[in-house]
């Protein structure tokens, strides 16, 4: 549905530097934090639940417990705001969106390796 | 220095500046134009060029005096003719030569204009912004206009009263959009904002007046 020329400009501004990964992944998310004019890196480890959005503003959900507390970014992906992406594991899931996790919390909200 | 340029919208996106700021963007189709006539004050009064937008139309849909015309140019295919005034400083043209995007760079100051999108006949609530009532609570006033003046005196509407009424498909102005990119290979130009009408209508994209 998109015009070519629109997406053709999309492509070519879109980050290609990120491994590969699907909702259920553990990934580690390296963000860039500015404290004045000094920039230092914070990790976000967590499970990846969702993907949003299509094109430039594509965004990912990752959710982690610290703490016994749920918390839950969500990260522009093609922003310059994400410095790197590690994937620490794979998780093996039948839907797109995770939000079940959210509901389930200990052993009962671990997923399986993807093989 | 072209005085501006013919186009299509394509549609919106967004980038990111280098510091990180997300920037709304409209990809602009602008060109290639051809300078279909030079107006000289001598022949007609006033500075100016008819630009002629080159984009493919079956020659039965042009007229005939329309055919000569374009035909003086050297060209038999412009869908969208608009005329730029020339202003001191602007390159002289001559009927033939190319208009392209690359006339102008990203920091540039530029006026779009476009036909805004039709809204039929709308409501005040739509159209001028009016709040409307509760929908809610018993009340009884929902999207109505409200009084539209005093009786006895004066015993009219005053003139230039806010009403419901067609909506849209006006031609609009954008001041001032800063070009954020341009796609030389392509004929694209990136302009911040939004801008007027539908993906694929056609606009005017001037240099900025102010």
């Amino acid at each position: 549905m998109t015009n070519a020329l629109l997406s053709k400009f999309i492509l070519k501004h879109r980050r290609t530097d990120f491994p590969e990964f699907r909702p259920g992944d553990t990934i580690r998310v390296h963000v860039k934090i500015k404290e004045g004019d000094k920039e230092r890196i914070q990790i976000f480890e967590g499970t990846l639940i969702a993907r949003n959005n299509i094109g430039m503003g594509e965004t990912i959900t990752v959710r982690k417990v610290s703490f016994s507390q749920g918390v839950e970014r969500i990260f522009p992906l093609h922003a310059k705001l994400i410095d790197h992406i590690d994937i620490v594991r794979t998780g093996r899931v039948r839907r797109a969106k995770l939000y079940y996790l959210r509901g389930l919390r200990g052993k009962a909200a671990r997923l399986k390796e993807r093989t | 220095m072209s005085p501006g340029i013919l186009g299509k919208k394509i549609g919106m996106t967004q980038v990111f500046r280098p510091d990180g700021q997300a920037v709304p963007v409209t990809l602009l189709k602008a060109g290639p134009c051809t300078v279909v006539q030079r107006k000289t004050p001598n022949s007609d009064g006033y500075n100016a060029v008819q630009l002629g937008l080159l984009e493919f139309i079956k020659p039965a849909r042009i007229n005939k005096p329309l055919t000569g015309h374009l035909k003086k140019a050297g060209t038999d295919g412009a869908r969208f003719l608009r005329e730029f005034a020339l202003r001191p400083g602007d390159d002289d043209f001559k009927p033939g030569d190319q208009v392209l995007v690359d006339q102008f760079k990203p920091k540039d100051m530029v006026d779009v204009i476009g036909v805004s999108k039709g809204r039929g006949f709308a409501g005040v609530v739509k159209r001028h912004h009016f709040r409307g009532g509760e929908g809610s609570h018993g009340s009884m006033f929902h999207r109505a206009p409200g009084s539209i003046g005093a009786s006895s005196f004066p015993s009219r509407v005053v003139p230039g009263m806010r009403m419901g009424g067609h909506m849209g498909d006006a031609r609009v102005t954008v001041r001032n959009l800063e070009i954020i990119d341009v796609v030389a290979e392509d004929n694209v130009l990136v302009v911040k904002g939004a801008v007027p009408g539908p993906n694929g209508g056609y606009v005017i994209v001037q240099r900025a007046k102010r």
